[in-house]
C-alpha cells in the first residue's frame, strides 16, 4: 500500500478545498440558513408539529442530508473530472499507485468535506432550533456512510463525463429531485398512499429516514431496512468502481 | 551494458480501430540517452504513454527494470519520470506545492533538499513560492520537468522537451540532461529538432507510421554524416572519363555534363587538390563547383520517404 501516495492526493484535494472555501462551505451555509428562514421560520410556524417535533426541528437532518448528498457527488466528481479534463491525470495514471489508493485519496478527500459541511450545516441550524440528538453515534454513522457512499457515486460520475454537461447532468437531474422528494422536508407518512409506495423507490428516502431517527427516534420506514439499503448502494457503488478500473473504462486508452 | 527497458512486439490499436503501433521492439539501455526521431503521428507518445502507463498495449510485453509494466507495475513505474508533450499542469497550486505533490504520490518521502536542487538545477527557484498560472509556457515545462525528476527516477522520459523553449533555456536543459546522464539516469527523448538528438543522445532510433526503422549508434551514424560530395558542372560535354581519373571512383552523370565526387571528411587526405590537378591536365574544365554535405536530418527524411 502506497500510504504516502494516498496522502499526497488527499492533501493536495483537501488543499484544493481550503482554497477555495467559500464555494467549498460558506455557499451551503448560507443556503441553508435561507431554508431555514423560508421553511423552518416562515412557512413551518404555520405547519402543526409532526410526530411530536416541530416543523423547523423536523427538517435539519434532511438540510443536512440534502447538502451533504449534493457536495459529496459534487466535490469527488469535480476532484476526478478536473485532472482528466486538464490533463493533469497523466500523472495519477504514471504514478506506482493501484486504482484502490486513487480512490481512497479522492474518495476520502471529498468525503471528508462533506462531512465537515454536514457538522457545520448542524451548527448552524442548532442556532435557529434546539437540537437534541438522541443517538450521536448512530447519527454520525449515517453522516460517514452516506458522505463515503455519495462520494462514490460522484468519483463514477467524474469518470463517466466527458463533458461539463454530462458531469452537471446526474446531480441535476436525478440527485436534486430525489432528494428533494425524499422526505426532507415532510414526512412520507404525510403523502396519500399511492405516492407513497412511490416514495419507497427512491433511495434517499431510507437515509434521510435513518438519519432523522438518529436524532429524534421517529422514521418513516424501520433502521434496519435503511441501513441495509444504504450499505447496498454503497456495494453497488464499490461493484462499479471496481470494474471501471478492471476495464480502464475512460481513464486509460 | 544491460538493458533497462525491453519492448517485445508491441501493437498498439486505439479504440477507434487505429493502429498506431506495429511489432515494435526496443531495448534501452541502462544510462544512455537514447533519441526518439519521427514525423508527426508516427506513433513517439503512443510507445512512451504505454511504457509509462498512461495507455494500455494492445499486444506484446514491456519491462523497465525487468519489471512487467503490467503485473509489476508499481515497481516498474516508480523507476520512471515523465515529461509529457503536452503541457498539463494545475492552475492555482504554488510550484513547490506540485513538485512535492509529485514526489509524494511516488511514495517518496519528504526531501525539501531535492526538491530545492531540482528547482534549483531548472533555475525556478524563485518561482517556488508562484502559483503555475502565473508562469510562462516555457517556465511551466520546466515545472513539468521538475515534477518527473522530483522523485529521482531512474529513467526519465522527455517528450519534446524543448518545444517552446528558447535557445538559451535549450542550452540549460541540455546541461541538465548532461547532469543527469552523469548521475547514471537513463534519458529517453523525442524531438523534432535532429541538432537535439545530434548534440545529446548515444543511440538514435526513428520511427516511422509505428514501425522503428533504425536504431543506430550515433557514432555510427555520424560517420556517414562525414561523408561529402564535390559536384562540378562541366563547361563541355564529357563522353567518358579519361584512365587518369579512373582511381577516383567519379560519377559522370546529367548527359556528360556534370561530375560527382564522393569523399570523406574524417579521412587523411580527402584528394581534392590532386583531383582538381588531374582534371586541368586531362583539359577537363568546369564553370562551377559545389560541396553538399549529408545531414542527420537527409538520412531521417530518406529513411521516412523510403518507409513511407
Ligand atoms: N487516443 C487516441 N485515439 C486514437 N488514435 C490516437 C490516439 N492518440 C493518438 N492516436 C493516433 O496514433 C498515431 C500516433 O500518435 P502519437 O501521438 O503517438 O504520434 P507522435 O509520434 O507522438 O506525433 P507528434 O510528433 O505529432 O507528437 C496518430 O496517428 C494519432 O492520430
Ligand atoms: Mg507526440
Amino acid at each position: 500500500m502506497n500510504l504516502t501516495a494516498i496522502r499526497a492526493i488527499y492533501l493536495f484535494e483537501m488543499a484544493r478545498t481550503w482554497r477555495t472555501l467559500l464555494q467549498s462551505i460558506v455557499s451551503p451555509v448560507i443556503s441553508t440558513s435561507l431554508y431555514f428562514v423560508v421553511f423552518g421560520a416562515a412557512i413551518g410556524s404555520r405547519i402543526s408539529e409532526i410526530q411530536g417535533v416541530s416543523y423547523g426541528t423536523f427538517i435539519v437532518p434532511g438540510l443536512v442530508m440534502l447538502s451533504v448528498l449534493t457536495q459529496s457527488i459534487s466535490n469527488a466528481s469535480f476532484g476526478i473530472y478536473f485532472p482528466k479534463f486538464v490533463g493533469t491525470i497523466y500523472e495519477i495514471l504514471s504514478a506506482p499507485v493501484s486504482y484502490f489508493e486513487i480512490v481512497i485519496g479522492y474518495v476520502g478527500a471529498a468525503a471528508t468535506k462533506s462531512i465537515l459541511l454536514g457538522l457545520i450545516i448542524l451548527g448552524t441550524a442548532g442556532l435557529f432550533v434546539p437540537l437534541h440528538i438522541h443517538h450521536p453515534f448512530w447519527m454520525l454513522a449515517f453522516l460517514v456512510l452516506t458522505a463515503v457512499t455519495f462520494s462514490l457515486l460522484g468519483f463514477i460520475i467524474g469518470i463517466w463525463a466527458d463533458n461539463f454537461e454530462k458531469l452537471q447532468a446526474i446531480p441535476l437531474l436525478v440527485v436534486t429531485p430525489l432528494t428533494f422528494l425524499g422526505g426532507s422536508f415532510y414526512s412520507v407518512n404525510m403523502l396519500p398512499s399511492g405516492w407513497r409506495t412511490l416514495t419507497l423507490f427512491n433511495p434517499v428516502v431510507y437515509l434521510i429516514s435513518g438519519f432523522r431517527w438518529s436524532f429524534y427516534e421517529i422514521a418513516d420506514v424501520s433502521l434496519g431496512v435503511s441501513v441495509g439499503l444504504t450499505l447496498a448502494f454503497l456495494a453497488i457503488c464499490l461493484v462499479t468502481i471496481w470494474w471501471i478500473f478492471k476495464t480502464g473504462y475512460r481513464l486509460r486508452n | 551494458m544491460s538493458s533497462i527497458i525491453s519492448v517485445t512486439h508491441l501493437s498498439k490499436t486505439y479504440g477507434s480501430g487505429f493502429t498506431a503501433l506495429k511489432d515494435v521492439s526496443l531495448d534501452i539501455r541502462r544510462g544512455e540517452i537514447f533519441a526518439l526521431l519521427g514525423p508527426n503521428g508516427a506513433g513517439k507518445t503512443t510507445l512512451i504513454s504505454i511504457i509509462c502507463g498512461i495507455a494500455n498495449l494492445s499486444t506484446g510485453k514491456v519491462s523497465v527494470g525487468g519489471h512487467d509494466i503490467n503485473t509489476d507495475y508499481r515497481a516498474a513505474r516508480s523507476l520512471i519520470g515523465l515529461v509529457p508533450q503536452e503541457l498539463h499542469t494545475d492552475a492555482f497550486e504554488t510550484v513547490w506545492a506540485t513538485v512535492s505533490f509529485s514526489r509524494g504520490l511516488f511514495g517518496k518521502p519528504k526531501n525539501p533538499a531535492h526538491i530545492e536542487k531540482v528547482l534549483k538545477d531548472l533555475s525556478l527557484w524563485d518561482k517556488k513560492d508562484s502559483r503555475i498560472i502565473e508562469l510562462s509556457g516555457g517556465m511551466k515545462r520546466r515545472v513539468m520537468i521538475a515534477k518527473a525528476l522530483s522523485h529521482e527516477p531512474q529513467i526519465l522520459f522527455l517528450d519534446e522537451p524543448t518545444a517552446g523553449v528558447d535557445v538559451e533555456l535549450r542550452k540549460g536543459m541540455w546541461e541538465v540532461i548532461g547532469r543527469l546522464r552523469d548521475a547514471g539516469v537513463t534519458v529517453i527523448l523525442t524531438t523534432h529538432y535532429i541538432e537535439e538528438a545530434e548534440q545529446m543522445a548515444d543511440r538514435i532510433g526513428v520511427i516511422n507510421k509505428g514501425e522503428i526503422i533504425l536504431i543506430e549508434e550515433k557514432a555510427t551514424l555520424m560517420r556517414q554524416l562525414g561523408r561529402k560530395q564535390l559536384t562540378l558542372q562541366l563547361q563541355e560535354r564529357l563522353a567518358a572519363l579519361p584512365a587518369t581519373l579512373e582511381p577516383y571512383r567519379l560519377i559522370l552523370d546529367d548527359d556528360g555534363m556534370r561530375l560527382t565526387y564522393n569523399y570523406d571528411t574524417q579521412g587523411e587526405r580527402t584528394g581534392i587538390t590532386a583531383l582538381l590537378g588531374d582534371l586541368s591536365n586531362a583539359g577537363i574544365r568546369f564553370k562551377d563547383l559545389s560541396t553538399t554535405q549529408n545531414s542527420l536530418e537527409d538520412i531521417f527524411v530518406s529513411l521516412v520517404r523510403r518507409s513511407a
